[in-house]
C-alpha cells in the first residue's frame, strides 16, 4: 500500500494505492490520525488505486469517519473501484459514508 | 482433477501474504474465476487474521491450512489451530443500519466471511478449532 497526502483547496486529500489489508491498515490509520490530530477536519480519501480492502481497512475508514464527525468535519470517499465498492455495499458503508464519483465532485461536497 | 495443498506454519502476521497466495493459486487451479478467487482471498484473510490475533493470547502457536477440491468440485479451505476455543459463526452480526456515530467498529470480518462464501462450517475437534470455507465455482 502507498499513501500520498496533500492539501487541495481546504481539504486534505489522501490517495490510497494498492492493498489495504491487516498488514497495511495500521500505517494508513497512523497517517490519517496524524492529519486529524494536526487539526484537519475536511478529508477526501481517493481510492482510485485501491485494489483490495479487508475488514482491517474498513475499520480504519470507519474510525476516521467517526473522528472527523466528532470534530464536526467531513469525510468524502471517491474513485472507488467495483471490487472495493462490492465490499462497501456488503458492509453497509454506502448508506453511512459520503461517496463521490470523482475527486472534483468530492471537493464540491466538502 | 483433484488438488490438495497443506501448509503448516506459525500463526503470525508475517506469514499472511505467503499463505494467501499459495491457497489462491490452488483455487485458480481448481477452476475458481477471478471474482470468486477475490472473494475467497478476502474471506481467507479474515479467517487467518482472526487466528493470528486471537487464538493464542499472550503466547504463540501454529496454524494449519488444508485446501482441496471435493467430488462435487467445490473448493474447501480448512483453517486449523489448537488455540482457545472460538466459534466465529456465533459472533453477533454488525448492525448495518446504525449511523456513523453509533456504528460498532468490530465484527465486520466474520460477517464478510459469511456473506462471501457459499458455506462456512466450524467444529471443535481434539482441542482444535477447525473452520471450513467452501466455494462452489459454479456460483459466479
Amino acid at each position: 500500500m502507498e499513501v500520498t497526502i496533500k492539501q487541495e483547496n481546504n481539504a486534505t486529500v489522501a490517495s490510497v494505492d494498492g492493498r489495504l489489508d491487516a498488514v497495511s491498515a495500521p500505517e494508513l490509520e497512523r497517517q490519517l490520525s496524524a492529519a486529524i490530530d494536526a487539526g484537519q477536519k475536511s478529508m477526501i480519501l481517493d481510492l482510485g488505486g485501491l485494489e483490495y480492502i479487508s475488514s482491517a481497512g474498513l475499520r480504519v475508514i470507519l474510525t476516521t469517519a467517526k473522528r472527523v464527525k466528532t470534530a464536526q468535519g467531513k469525510l468524502v470517499l471517491c474513485n472507488i473501484r467495483d471490487t472495493v465498492m462490492q465490499i462497501f455495499e456488503i458492509s453497509g458503508f454506502c448508506s453511512i459514508l459520503n461517496i463521490a464519483e470523482n475527486r472534483e465532485s468530492a471537493l464540491k461536497q466538502i | 482433477m483433484p488438488f490438495k495443498l497443506r501448509i503448516k506454519c506459525s500463526a503470525s502476521m508475517e506469514n499472511l501474504a505467503d499463505v494467501v497466495s499459495k491457497v489462491l493459486l490452488t483455487a485458480e487451479n481448481c477452476g475458481l474465476n477471478n471474482k470468486r478467487t477475490g472473494e475467497l482471498e478476502l474471506a481467507f484473510e479474515e479467517a487467518l487474521v482472526n487466528v493470528f490475533n486471537y487464538a493464542y493470547p499472550g503466547t504463540t502457536g501454529n496454524i494449519e491450512i488444508i485446501a482441496h477440491n471435493d467430488k462435487k468440485n467445490r473448493f474447501i479451505v480448512q483453517i486449523i489451530d489448537d488455540g482457545k476455543p472460538f466459534d466465529p459463526l456465533t459472533a453477533p452480526e454488525p448492525d448495518l443500519d446504525k449511523d456513523i456515530a453509533d456504528r460498532q467498529i468490530g465484527g465486520l470480518g466474520i460477517f464478510l466471511i459469511k456473506k462471501l462464501m457459499d458455506d462456512v462450517k466450524y467444529r471443535r475437534e481434539k482441542n482444535r478449532n477447525i473452520l471450513e470455507l467452501i466455494v462452489n465455482p459454479e456460483n459466479t
